[in-house]
This record gives structure tokens, C-alpha cells and sequence, in this order.
């Protein structure tokens, strides 16, 4: 039961029960769509982009707990940040959840530091990549939807 | 004493079948899982393997192992006579008219490509349409797309209504004179349905349609006799019948077989080569080019009879104990929804958990060793019809027990602990 708490903590479960900025951004500059195959997780990212800011940022969607909270959190955790500081995120946030991140990188993602039980489970771990791949399309304008596979 | 007792009765209840004999034939079955022992109840993905195939892939492996049809040597003879026995066997097995009618493929989705590219080569044109139903899985929708977009040909859907059963009324309205053939499957894995496949054959066979049907979740579960059944074609994967992956069967009616062009070319299918023209082999060789998976087929030999020691009406029998069983454990779980209610089902349950998704389900499930399927089932159509994403599955074989679906029921609860 352990590390399924330490999967599903109750931040996460939270944030998937009540996400937060779910809607579309109708004057959105940027949108992009993340598809997990595997279990049929859509995520799309809306982004306002001001002066190399994230002035807005809000998501659609529907998955499993992990996506969907992981978007959630990702739009609280990003709004009013840089371009710069958001790339930086994915990073860490890429480096949390496949189990290669050390505790000063946690330290540094705040409250996104809860995924740190996906590393436990390697199959989910697209699961709460998926809205932050949708998020880095969204930043380089890419098109196409993006896949997890 | 008593408790000895106890064991004896509740063994009598699963209706003479001793499941607990059965599973000490299966090795994996006695593995642990994250300190719990495995639950698997995965079937419709693939079977686990019962000792009797280990042993029939490892005796031709270390005393057989040599190409069929080809050495003159001591060797090849054995193996060409036990890959033959395999093919004899799969003949019994559907009670098919002849060794002729039986080609082995990797399995029902190359059985399926196989009539795609060769059937559709020779008898599908533009403006012609095939004919399949809303609860194909993936394999028996996308070769008929991609041969219907290389023809000019339309794909025709026949509805399924909300218990999961093909709508009939509107099947038979689709079949016209440019209807070339008609794909149905007779279990659907994501529902569970049996199709009434025998008035699916007729209302084709009326209008002089060929038929084929994915026997792919049906082998495992119910008797098949396809000279009765009188399809054109009926396909199936021998991992799903407690064989070896990478082996499968397409039993094709002769007199079509005869008149189809080959799928591949290469050894095995020719009878005689020059660079000015080759001559094909008979059947059912013509279908089989280049060195045949002889294990696989062995292996798959070794797993009909395995089933057929057990008895399929037996199993059948047992297994639709276990499908009520775990039907009403699983609707009894607070918020649980059945996906595919059909009247006539085999062995598989479908379902969704109110405010929880499957995949999640399924993560939950497999920390206290249960192996359950959460996704889509390559069935995509399937869960659009009922507007979910995705369904927890539940598949069941005869070496499940009530204990395990109870697990199953308890652990689900356990979901919602998680969840609140």
C-alpha cells in the first residue's frame, strides 16, 4: 500500500478530482495536443505568451489520475514564469519522473515534487510526462499532435 | 477431517472440474508478484502455457530440431512429421475438410492480412464494399481500410446496440450486390459478445457472400466446427489457446484457397522457379513461404490437446460459472459499470469505476499481484460506442477460481480507499 500512497498522494489526487485551470484560453497564442496510445489520455495545453512570459496557461483534457493532475499542477506551477523558466521545468520534471532528479532538483519543482512516486512505476510514467510534452509542442508551435510513443 | 471436507465440497461446486489439479500444470501460476501471488486474469491478451507445451517446444528443440519438408535427412523427416501431425490436429480441431484448408500464419492478424492482401487482390474493386461490425478489434478494421483505400472500396459498419450485440436488422441491410465479403468476430475481446455468427453466415450466404470470421477470443472458449458453421474463412492465434506466440491459423474453404494469389512469395511456396516464370506450390503450402514457425506449431499441437484432454464443453461450462460469478462480484463494487451486457458472452467482463479511471484501476490492482488489462483493447470503435476513453477488463480462463475474482472484488475496494 506504501508506494501506492507515495504514487497517488493526496496533492495529486486532489488536483485530479478538482483540477485547476481546466478550460480553453479563447485568446490563447499557442494550443498543442499530447495522445497517450497506450490508454487513450488527451491532453491539450492553451498558452499565453507575453514578453517571454507565460502570462496564461490552462488545459482540456481527460486521463488517468496521474495526467490529469500532473497537467493541473503544471498550469498552477507555471503561470507567470518565463519561457526560459518553464524549459527548465520539463527538465526537472522529465528527470522526477524517470527516477534521475536529486533531492535539490525536487527541492526546486515545489509542489510538483509529489510525482516523485511515478519513478516507481515506469509504465505510468508517460502518463504524467504527457501534458508537460504537450506543453513543450505548445512552446515550439509544433502543429502536429504529440505522441507519447 | 472437517476441513478436508470443506476443500472437498467447495471443489465440487466448480461442477467436477478440479481447477487446483489444472493450475499445477501451469508453472507461471505459482509465481509471486510483488510478494502476492499472480492473479492473472489477462486471458484475452494471451494464455499462460500449461507444462505439457514448455515440454512439446523443448523436446523439438533438443531431439527434432531441423527444416520441414526439405532434408533428406533423419532429422528433417521428424520435424516435417511433427510439424505435418500439428496441422492434422488443427484440422480435427475445427473439424475442417481437409490439411488443405489449414494454413498456418504467426496468427489471426496475419490470417486476417493474409485474405486482406490475396482474397482482396483477386476478388475486390472499386465501388465494391466489405462488410464488418462496430466491435472488431483493430486487427480485423485496418486491413480492410487499407485494402478498401487501395481499391476504391467502402468499408461498410454494422451497429451494435448498448448491450454490446450486432443489430441484425441493420447487418442484413448492408449486404448488397457489391458487398465481396463479410469480416465479423465471434467473441468481441473488449465485450465479451458471442456473435450469432451462424445467422451472420447465413444472411451473407443468401446473397452468395463469402464470410470470415476472427475466432480469436472464440477457439479457447467454445467448440468450432467451421464445416458446420460453413464460413469461408475462420481465424485464430495459438497463444490465445494456451500455445506459443507467433503461431497462428487461417482455415480457408479450398475451392477459394485454390483460386487465391499467394501473400508472399519465397521457398516453401514454389514447385518450381526459373526467372522467367514460377510455379506455385499446392495447398497449403502455396501460403506458407519461407521456414515455418515448426515450434510454434508443435507447441500449438500440444496445447489443442491439452484443451481437448480437459474437454472444451467442460471448460465452457466452468468458465461461464466463473463469468456469473465475477459478473456479479464486480456489479456488486459501489459504482462499478459493466461494459457489454450481452445475453450470449464468453469469459470476459468490461467494466469502468465511477470517477476512476481504468489505467489507474489497473496500476492499483497489479500492486496486489492481479493482472488485469486497462486501455482500449485495440477495440478504439468499441469504447467510442460507449463513450468511455478506456474499460478495466477482467478476462478469465479455466484455471481462474472464484477465490481470485473475489480478490479482485476486494481489491477494488481497495481503489476506492485510494481515491476517497
Amino acid at each position: 500500500m506504501s508506494d501506492l500512497r507515495q504514487l497517488y498522494q493526496e496533492v495529486i489526487l486532489d488536483h485530479y478530482k478538482k483540477p485547476r485551470n481546466f478550460h480553453p484560453l479563447a485568446d490563447a497564442h499557442r494550443s498543442a495536443e499530447g495522445y497517450n496510445p497506450l490508454c487513450g489520455d488527451k491532453v491539450t495545453v492553451y498558452l499565453k505568451v507575453e514578453d517571454g512570459l507565460l502570462s496564461d496557461i490552462s488545459f482540456i483534457g481527460s486521463g488517468c489520475a496521474i495526467s490529469m493532475a500532473s497537467a493541473s499542477m503544471m498550469t498552477a506551477s507555471l503561470k507567470g514564469k518565463t519561457v526560459t523558466e518553464a524549459e527548465a521545468f520539463f527538465e526537472r520534471f522529465h528527470a522526477l519522473v524517470t527516477g534521475r532528479a536529486g533531492t535539490n532538483a525536487e527541492a526546486k519543482l515545489g509542489k510538483l515534487a509529489a510525482f516523485s512516486g511515478v519513478c516507481e512505476f515506469p509504465i505510468r510514467v508517460k502518463c504524467a510526462s504527457l501534458p508537460w510534452h504537450a506543453l513543450r509542442a505548445a512552446l515550439e508551435a509544433k502543429e502536429e499532435t504529440v505522441s507519447t510513443e | 477431517m472437517r476441513a478436508e471436507n470443506i476443500t472437498l465440497e467447495s471443489r465440487s461446486v466448480s461442477l467436477g472440474f478440479d481447477v487446483e489439479r489444472i493450475r499445477q500444470d501451469f508453472p507461471i501460476l505459482k509465481q509471486k508478484i510483488k510478494g502476492k501471488t499472480l492473479i492473472y486474469l489477462d486471458n484475452a491478451a494471451t494464455t499462460q502455457k500449461p507444462e505439457a507445451v514448455l515440454e512439446a517446444l523443448r523436446r523439438y528443440y533438443t531431439s527434432k530440431n531441423s527444416n520441414v519438408h526439405r532434408g533428406v535427412h533423419w532429422l528433417s523427416e521428424q520435424a516435417t512429421r511433427d510439424y505435418e501431425a500439428a496441422r492434422h490436429r488443427v484440422k480435427s480441431f475445427l473439424n475442417a475438410g481437409s490439411e488443405h484448408e489449414i494454413i498456418f500464419v504467426r496468427g489471426a492478424t496475419e490470417a486476417i492480412n493474409l485474405v486482406a492482401h490475396s482474397f482482396g487482390r483477386k476478388w475486390v474493386q472499386a465501388g465494391d464494399e466489405i462488410v464488418i461490425s462496430a466491435m472488431e478489434h483493430h486487427s480485423n478494421i485496418v486491413p480492410w481500410q487499407i485494402l478498401c483505400e487501395e481499391k476504391g472500396a467502402a468499408l461498410r459498419v454494422a451497429p451494435i446496440n448498448d448491450e454490446g450485440e450486432m443489430v441484425l436488422e441493420e447487418y442484413e441491410k448492408l449486404l448488397n450486390s457489391r458487398t465481396r465479403l463479410v469480416a465479423v468476430t465471434h467473441v468481441s475481446n473488449a465485450l465479451g459478445t458471442v456473435n450469432p455468427i451462424r445467422s451472420i453466415i447465413q444472411a451473407a450466404h443468401s446473397k452468395g457472400i463469402p464470410v470470415l470470421i476472427d475466432g480469436a477470443q472464440a477457439a479457447p472458449h467454445l467448440k468450432v466446427d467451421v464445416q458446420e458453421l460453413g464460413c469461408e474463412f475462420y481465424v485464430f492465434s495459438g497463444h490465445k489457446i494456451y500455445g506459443p506466440t507467433g503461431i497462428g491459423v487461417l482455415y480457408g474453404k479450398e475451392r477459394l484457397l485454390d483460386q487465391m494469389p499467394p501473400y508472399q512469395g519465397g521457398g516453401e511456396m514454389i514447385r518450381s522457379v526459373t526467372f522467367q516464370k514460377t510455379i506455385y506450390n499446392q495447398l497449403p503450402y502455396k501460403f506458407e513461404a519461407g521456414t515455418p514457425h515448426i515450434a510454434g506449431a508443435i507447441g500449438l499441437a500440444a496445447a489443442i490437446d491439452y484443451v481437448n484432454a480437459l474437454g472444451l464443453e467442460t471448460v465452457a461450462h466452468y468458465e461461464q460459472m466463473l463469468l456469473a460469478h465475477a459478473t456479479e462480484a464486480l456489479a456488486a463494487v459501489r459504482g462499478v459499470r459493466i461494459i457489454g451486457t450481452a445475453q450470449d458472452k464468453a469469459a470476459v467482463v468490461s467494466f469502468v469505476l465511477d470517477g476512476v479511471h481504468a489505467h489507474d484501476v489497473g496500476t492499483i490492482l497489479d500492486q496486489q499481484g492481479i493482472a488485469i488489462r486497462a486501455g482500449h483493447h485495440c477495440a478504439m470503435p468499441v469504447m467510442e460506442r460507449f463513450g468511455v476513453s478506456a474499460t478495466a477488463r477482467v478476462s478469465l480462463a479455466f484455471y481462474n477460481t472464484r477465490q481470485e475474482i473475489d480478490a479482485v472484488a476486494a481489491s477494488i475496494h481497495k481503489v476506492r480507499e485510494v481515491f476517497g
